[in-house]
């Protein structure tokens, strides 16, 4: 396990970049591998793009990535849902810089040509000029095929892919046991916070299931919990498993007992809850539909790590953009319960904040050993990067290769996804 | 209750942001905790809206978080924090908004420049103080620093605003 990889002696080649224990250091370094991957993987899979309610209404849109490329995320007057490129069929220009809104179409601001929120070529001014062949139909927007489950809308320019559903597999469950949050309520986003970190996007991709870190990268955020919460996030020595999930996705179920939002509302509500619940027993809420609330409230004890850019993160979404071989964005959107009580949603805002984001208490250390990783392998490009925990110890899980919570059994999921599609 | 002397108000209120400034730069976060009142709000926004509470902000701090915020930063515990960024600050282009018995409210621009790993960053936001005179000076009742490009991509802080 601990033997050097050749790195100047491999060609980029899959199978010897990732080793089951190990990979090998290009794999955050390499420009090459960067352009392959795109290729290979953002432009052949499905890519998380949106949540629903991020696209309340008819006409709705909002600005996304796949891969590197700009897409538009639009609901057209149907309810259909349209993912298209960023890019006018004449000369390219972008047609839309406002990153949400609402609209009825999409112009071009260079020459003034119109499309449809279906993306199809509507009117351009002095179409004479291109003669009487000149055929609208065929100059419409580049479309991506789109999908959505539980809210999540995915995009892909593979026509030949399998159904979303299908790709997701086993990780559905998760899923719709994540989407409990809403406590009763559809499941809404609540706004996002984005950051830039300079390091390769598997470091975050990796980071998702990693619950080794936790107690060291966020021990500054532990301590400032109270005792009972700190308890219930010092995961390491409980039940908590990593399960491999098939397709490169994972599971990381942390707090056992948070599985199930709705299983056991009779435990008690956590001292620092205590005073939502009180307030929704105010507003009249019966005790059952407050104790539902309450749990939804403190986020699912799991992360879903959905390859390859998406994560069902305990109480957020988290989202990655590639943008270069060092350079990684981050969003990570809060949800809330769509109708639901206005106090409990602006506790889930403030738990979030609390966390996440530029300035939360937990993601600017991620960030930090993050971009550490980067400055790291500057050096020492023949030594492997490790990972290798647990491997020993795996039993056999429901979907797939099971592990203790500490383990890195979802990054080798993601990782033989990675192999695969890059063989492939 | 402090009846504010509207007479070289402008300076005063200078003064006083620019003491916090050298005192945010300095990372001199005891100093900062005490020039607040405790009922008073420290928001960096993400949106433009009338009532921060009810959306997502970058922060969103009262006296607790505040408190919690600065001890994570002195604890020694955060990587990010130890060391944190070091930074240069400047701010001007003071304007005073409203001027009601003993609160005033004043918008200013804030630069700050940032470096750490010898990679420096620029940040630039309008700032909007709301002042409280008490018999000891001002004191900051509320806090709104608005980033450029508060809903974009940014980067993470180590510091504050």
């Amino acid at each position: 396990m601990n033997q050097l990889i050749d790195v100047k002696n491999i060609a980029l080649e899959p199978d010897q970049l990732v080793h089951n224990d190990k990979i090998a250091t290009p794999m955050y370094t390499s420009s090459e591998l960067f352009e392959q991957e795109q290729e290979k993987i953002f432009h052949k899979t499905w890519v998380w793009v949106a949540h629903a309610s991020e696209i309340p209404d008819k006409g709705s849109f909002k600005l996304s990535k796949v891969g590197r490329e700009p897409v538009i995320v639009v609901r057209d007057r149907k309810n259909n849902i349209h993912v298209m490129v960023n890019r006018c069929r004449h000369r390219a220009a972008t047609v839309c810089e406002v990153h949400k809104g609402k609209t009825s179409s999409f112009q071009c601001p260079y020459h003034g040509w119109g499309y449809g929120l279906d993306g199809s070529l509507r009117a351009l001014p002095n179409p004479e000029q291109y003669g009487d062949d000149f055929d609208k139909s065929q100059h419409g927007m580049l479309k991506l095929r789109v999908e959505s489950y539980q809210g999540m809308i995915f995009a892909t320019f593979n026509e030949g892919i399998e159904s979303l559903e299908d790709f997701l597999g086993a990780a559905k469950k998760w899923i719709d046991l994540f989407m409990k949050q809403g406590g009763g309520y559809p499941v809404k986003t609540l706004g996002e916070h984005q950051f830039s970190v300079p390091m390769n996007w598997k470091v975050q991709l990796e980071n998702t299931t990693d619950a080794y870190h936790f107690p060291i990268v966020h021990k500054s955020f532990l301590q400032s919990l109270d005792e009972e919460a700190e308890k219930t996030f010092t995961f390491l020595d409980g039940e908590g498993f990593v399960e491999d999930l098939g397709n490169g996705h994972s599971v990381m179920v942390m707090i056992p007992e948070l599985v199930d939002l709705e299983e056991d509302l009779d435990r008690k509500i956590p001292e620092r809850f205590a005073e939502l619940a009180q307030a929704l027993r105010g507003e009249g809420y019966p005790e059952d539909q407050v104790r539902r609330i309450v749990r939804a409230v403190g986020g699912s004890g799991f992360n879903l790590n959905l390859f390859p850019n998406v994560a069902c993160s305990m109480a957020f979404f988290r989202v990655l953009t590639p943008v270069a071989v060092d350079k990684t964005d981050i969003r990570h959107i809060a949800i809330g319960m769509e109708g639901g009580p206005d106090i409990a949603n602006r506790v889930r805002l403030r738990l979030h904040e609390h966390f996440q984001g530029p300035m939360g208490f937990g993601s600017p250390d991620d960030a930090e050993v993050w971009e550490r990783i980067q400055r790291g392998v500057e050096g020492g490009a023949e030594l492997p990067i490790l990972v290798n925990r647990g491997i020993e110890k795996e039993v056999p899980g429901e979907a797939g290769p099971r592990g203790h919570v500490s383990d890195e059994t979802g990054m080798r999921a993601a990782y033989a996804m990675w192999k695969r599609m890059m063989q492939e | 209750m402090n009846t504010i002397d509207n007479e070289n108000l402008l300076w005063q209120v200078t003064q006083f942001i620019w003491h916090e400034a050298a005192i945010l730069d300095a990372k001199e976060y005891d100093a900062w905790l005490d020039l607040w009142q405790p009922e008073g709000l420290y928001i960096i926004p993400i949106e433009d809206v009338d009532d921060y509470a009810a959306v997502l902000n970058l922060c969103y701090d009262d006296d607790k978080m505040r408190r919690d915020r600065i001890k994570r930063f002195q604890d020694g515990f955060s990587i990010s924090s130890a060391p944190p960024a070091v930074t240069v600050r400047t701010l001007s282009r003071f304007v005073i908004d409203a001027l009601d018995g003993n609160t005033v409210v004043v918008s200013c621009a804030e630069h700050l420049v940032e470096d750490k790993f010898g990679r420096q960053r620029i940040w630039a936001a309008n700032v909007r103080y709301t002042l409280t005179s008490t018999d000891t000076g001002f004191r900051l009742q509320e806090k709104v620093v608005r980033l450029l490009n508060s809903d974009g991509v940014l980067n993470s802080f180590s510091y504050l605003f």
